[in-house]
């Protein structure tokens, strides 16, 4: 197997990968952007690659494969950071969630106490009209 | 006034907390309008229980939150209900109870927001020592520039909240290592409170003893500088401010 060949099973798998996560919603669409790109990138980089060399030129970098692993590089640290900015929110988010809970179930507990009914057959009377100003 | 107390696990040694506040509340008419609410850190044991038995109502937690997270949940509490001032106080029976008054009169005597009862001020025979202690000093020496007041001890748990405090921790308490003692520091003294402290003696805590390992000090001091350096670095917490000058007009 010749070493484009398998390039290309790798590009095909990974964007099949990627798109089949996305159809089926198992990657939320505020993350598909930056797969989409990298999927693209794969592609085009695999397909033709003499485009790696090209940009390598471009950029001053010498040998073309080092600016793959630098680009990969800092792809793959990008995603990182993302990931621990989205788990801080998703910890505040628990929390404060975690906090409303205890919050309500103190109310419920309350409201059980004074003989409130989840039913609702308990004394609440809807408040009487306000007055005319 | 609300007294919050964090437990986690803490079957063994919350009801004798209890009594005591109960005590010292029917003991002194300043604190006759005194309630107490314990907030159950996601424990495991029959700490929510044990409160509930003695009609103290619990805050049970879902899952561990820290003290950080235990406390914002009492500030909200004492928030909803329209509570002054909160002191915190912890479960294990370090704190004693009777210094409550020392706080209150601190806090009216220097017009305080946030007052500290402080462990190493002169009452008490509780001391720190070795690494262990010079890692509190630094910190003590940073935030007595930082609030503004010369404090001594910055990792107490024993603290009263004032009615300008309370809105804001109900919605800026870190739940971060050091976050409900050094950080919430930091974001009093950034929101313009006044902090004080006022000496109060400490009990040994009924179970486990504090570490003075070297190491482990060192890790101590090396979380609580970078928590210190962050809460520091911090933009200067427009927010925060905001939103508690908006808390503070709707309070009148």
């Amino acid at each position: 197997m010749s070493g484009y060949l398998t390039a290309l099973v790798v590009c095909a798998v990974t964007v099949g990968t990627i798109g089949y996560l996305l159809r089926s919603r198992r990657i939320r669409e505020k993350y598909a952007a930056a797969w989409i790109a990298l999927a693209v990138a794969v592609v085009a980089v695999g397909a033709v690659p003499s485009v790696l060399t090209w940009l390598a030129r471009l950029l001053g970098v010498q040998t073309p494969v080092n600016l793959l692993f630098l680009v990969s590089g800092v792809v793959l640290l990008i995603v990182c950071v993302q990931f621990s900015v989205e788990i801080s929110q998703l910890e505040e988010e628990t929390r404060t969630l975690a906090e409303e809970i205890a919050l309500l179930r103190l109310d419920v507990e309350d409201l059980r106490d004074r003989g409130v009914r989840p039913g609702g057959d308990a004394d609440v009377r809807p408040p009487p009209p306000a007055p005319p100003a | 006034m609300l007294v919050v107390i964090p437990a986690w696990n803490e079957e063994d040694a919350l009801p004798g907390v209890l009594r005591e506040i109960r005590a010292v509340c029917a003991a002194e008419p300043a604190l006759s309008a005194t309630d107490v609410v314990v907030v159950s850190d996601g424990s495991r044991d029959r700490t929510a229980e044990v409160a509930r038995a003695q009609g103290v109502p619990v805050l049970d937690l879902p899952i561990n939150l820290g003290v950080g997270g235990a406390m914002r949940a009492g500030f909200k509490y004492a928030l909803r209900h329209r509570y002054d001032a909160v002191v915190q106080l912890d479960a294990d029976g370090q704190h004693d109870p009777a210094a409550i008054p020392q706080l209150l009169a601190a806090a009216r005597e220097h017009d305080a927001d946030v007052v500290i009862g402080a462990r190493f001020a002169g009452a008490g025979t509780y001391t720190a020592r070795g690494p262990r202690r010079a890692a509190m000093r630094v910190l003590a020496g940073v935030l007595s520039r930082v609030t503004g007041t010369r404090l001594t001890d910055t990792t107490s748990g024993f603290k009263l909240a004032g009615p300008r405090a309370v809105p804001l921790f109900a919605s800026e308490y870190p739940a971060e290592y050091l976050g409900d003692t050094v950080e919430s520091l930091v974001i009093a003294a950034r929101a313009g409170l006044v902090v004080a402290q006022v000496p109060v003696s400490m009990r040994e805590r009924q179970g486990g003893r504090p570490s003075h390992s070297p190491v482990k000090a060192a890790v101590f001091l090396g979380r609580a500088v970078l928590a210190l350096g962050i809460a520091l670095s911090r933009p200067s917490n427009r927010t925060a401010r905001a939103r508690f000058h908006a808390a503070a007009e709707v309070k009148g």
